[in-house]
């Protein structure tokens, strides 16, 4: 299958740097706003991670859920966040989206409808944070058979012989954790300890794309541009909540970072 | 779906954890995969292990104190004027819970893992305060999540959390209640799970835990057996169990011996918060039919909204305002071996008032809904029918609630 994350990978490996991600809370702080926000940042990043508020996160930090339960309040639908991705990909210049989210959220929109619209809208890809493999082997399939990656999550404290099975069984694309924490925790591991785990994971298929989240600002992100691809998602749910708070429009300051986290990867 | 005899309940669970093929699991992130599964192997060899039994009865008896009284409640009966109603005392454990089965058994397994930290989620302030409690003894440093409300209505149980050492983290996300700190604790788990341990405070979370909750708190039913053959020579023909239900942890201890019993011998009546009276807000997944969802890691009857998104609960008692409920009372239900209902706010201060009005006995709000049950069907049951409610806390820590909602004079 050929997805167009793929595009975006080659994309950047031609110019000679890691695929720049990006994860914003879709409805933060409203519908339009976070339609705003992906048009807006679609300049810089080369894929977009959308996530699917939820109100019982049990991955992420607190950045991340402020800016989901903003969402959830400003009462965003699931049928929303398949608005704001169809309203994105008629920009001309869209990316990639991934959603990203928790099972519950599709388990009750049903898996085959969640896909069907998936595909319908245009989603390339699905990361689902607490459907691990092997549980996953199912809905992986599903997802293959509408051409949509589902991305695997790998982490610091899977083991080796896991790793094997699961990058077997993945799409093109998976993720890497750089450290034990819920998102945007304080990068509490060395760069290069993150690198070379990394390699040791891109080592086991080297085709297949591997990108480094968690913890990921301005002040890291150099240091780990010889990855596949950087996400950064707390740091830009931050911006969001700061440029709130301080009565300042969210999308050019989200914009602005998102510029400067893609000139320190150049 | 069937329940299997002969097999403990904990353990009729599938591969991948699941009760009746759709109860359970582990909804985890890939992180705490490789926690969990070092988990399940050192519990899997250890509830086989001879000298670890051993070692966890030694501390039931001598330091919980086993077993806990089972009283017949005379007066009670008397007023009533049907069933035997006759309770088991299990608020006499040390610290004045069950909770402290699970607790002790947890720290027992993070001793022999090498953790030097545990933490739990709490409610009521129960699960935190036994927990505070075990790690003290077993020299663990311990963190306690807490909701910022239940922390406010639950003051004894954060003084006693706090006395023993414990820090005390306070939750103001979501509800601040215990769905947000039980989320909270596991985030924690998540960021350290490399050096600490966790104890998910109920039957609930991913199935490693249910399982280890249920291992611990069948203690109850072990006990109560052996009295009810030394008071009646035999198990009686007709046994009625009453417990209140949130997570589901005492109950399914309660239960959990008399799980091969006939149901027309041995019924089991779980009775769930259904919140003040007018209020759709209950935390009652069971007996109102919500949908199965994932939360904490488990596919479960849970209140949840058409989107999925987690509901808000509404209970007098702490310890049992939460939005789901154990895996394993998913498949009872489901299987009919037990039999769900629930008793609002104003009903459990009823039965508080009047079991304390006949009885030396105070049990705290949670049990009271138990009782409200109990006492209203045990009216048109036969003499020779026996009640046996599970007297689960003790009303200490509802000291605030109770002098607002009934005066002084109750306290």
């Amino acid at each position: 299958m050929s997805n167009s994350i793929d595009l975006a990978f080659q994309k950047a490996k031609k110019e000679n740097r890691p695929a720049l991600l990006t994860y914003t809370v879709a409805g933060d702080s409203s519908k339009n706003q976070s339609l705003i926000i992906l048009n807006a940042i679609s300049k810089y990043a080369d894929i977009l991670e959308l996530g699917v508020p939820h109100n019982t996160p049990v991955a992420d930090g607190s950045q991340i859920q402020t800016s989901a339960y903003r969402a959830i309040k400003n009462g965003i639908k699931m049928e929303d966040i398949f608005w704001i991705v169809k309203k994105y990909n008629k920009n001309k210049n869209s990316k990639p989206i991934i959603l990203m989210g928790y099972y519950n959220m599709i388990f009750q929109y049903g898996e085959r409808k969640f896909l069907e619209k998936c595909k319908k809208v245009g989603v390339s890809g699905l990361i689902v944070v607490d459907l691990p493999w092997p549980e996953n082997k199912s809905f992986t399939k599903k997802c293959k058979k509408k051409s949509i990656y589902l991305i695997q999550l790998l982490s610091p404290t899977t083991s080796k012989e896991r790793l094997n099975k699961i990058i077997k069984d993945s799409h093109a694309m998976n993720y890497f954790i750089s450290m034990l924490s819920t998102t945007g925790g304080k990068l509490k591991v060395s760069s290069r300890k993150i690198m070379s785990n990394y390699l040791k994971i891109k080592k086991i298929n080297p085709k297949k794309n591997v990108v480094i989240g968690f913890g990921i600002t301005e002040k890291s992100i150099e240091s780990l541009k010889k990855a596949d691809g950087l996400v950064v998602g707390s740091a830009i749910c931050k911006e969001i909540s700061v440029s709130i708070q301080k009565r300042q429009n969210p999308v050019t300051n989200v914009a602005n970072l998102v510029k400067k986290l893609k000139n320190k990867i150049l | 779906m069937k329940l299997k005899k002969g097999i403990p309940l904990i353990d009729q669970g599938n591969r991948f954890g699941f009760w009746g093929g759709k109860f359970g699991g582990n909804f985890v992130p890939e992180t705490l995969k490789k926690p969990i599964e070092d988990l399940e192997i050192l519990f899997n060899k250890l509830k086989k292990d001879k000298k670890f039994i051993a070692e966890r009865d030694r501390y039931f008896k001598n330091w919980i104190g086993t077993p806990t009284r089972f009283i017949k409640l005379e007066n009670l009966t008397q007023h009533i004027g049907g069933a035997q109603i006759w309770s088991k005392v299990v608020s006499d454990a040390n610290g004045g819970a069950h909770k402290i089965y699970n607790a002790t058994v947890h720290c027992l397994l993070a001793k022999r893992s090498g953790k030097k930290i545990i933490c739990g989620d709490t409610g009521a302030g129960y699960a935190g305060k036994m927990l505070s409690m075990a790690a003290k003894k077993f020299g663990l440093k311990c963190k306690i999540f807490m909701g910022a409300k239940d922390i406010e209505r639950q003051q004894p149980n954060v003084k006693a959390i706090k006395k023993n050492g414990a820090e005390v983290i306070p939750v103001y996300s979501g509800s601040q209640t215990l769905v947000d700190a039980v989320s909270e604790c596991m985030r924690f788990w998540v960021a350290n799970c490399d050096t600490t341990a966790m104890c998910v405070g109920s039957t609930v979370g991913p199935a490693v835990f249910v399982r280890i909750c249920g291992w611990s708190t069948s203690q109850i039913s072990r006990e109560l057996k052996v009295q009810l053959i030394e008071e009646f020579g035999s198990i009686p023909k007709k046994l009625k169990l009453y417990n209140c239900v949130g997570g589901g942890s005492s109950s399914f201890g309660f239960w959990n011996e008399f799980m091969d019993y006939d149901k027309k011998q041995c019924e089991f009546i779980g009775v769930e918060a259904g919140g003040p009276a007018k209020s759709k807000r209950h935390a009652a997944p069971l007996t109102y039919g919500s949908k199965i969802g994932i939360l904490h890691g488990a596919a479960q009857y849970v209140n949840q909204n058409s989107e999925g998104q987690i509901e808000e609960t509404e209970s007098i008692s702490a310890g049992l305002d939460y939005p789901g409920i154990s895996p394993l009372h998913c498949f009872l239900k489901d299987t009919k071996r037990a039999r769900y209902t629930a008793a609002s706010d104003e009903e459990a201060l009823n039965a508080y008032r009047l079991v304390t009005r006949y009885e030396k006995l105070r049990p705290s709000l949670e049990p009271s809904h138990a009782f409200s049950v109990a006492i209203k069907e045990a009216k048109k049951m036969s003499k020779n029918t026996i009640v046996v409610v599970n007297s689960c806390g003790d009303a200490y820590k509802d000291k605030k609630i109770l002098v607002k909602r009934l005066g002084k004079k109750y306290v």
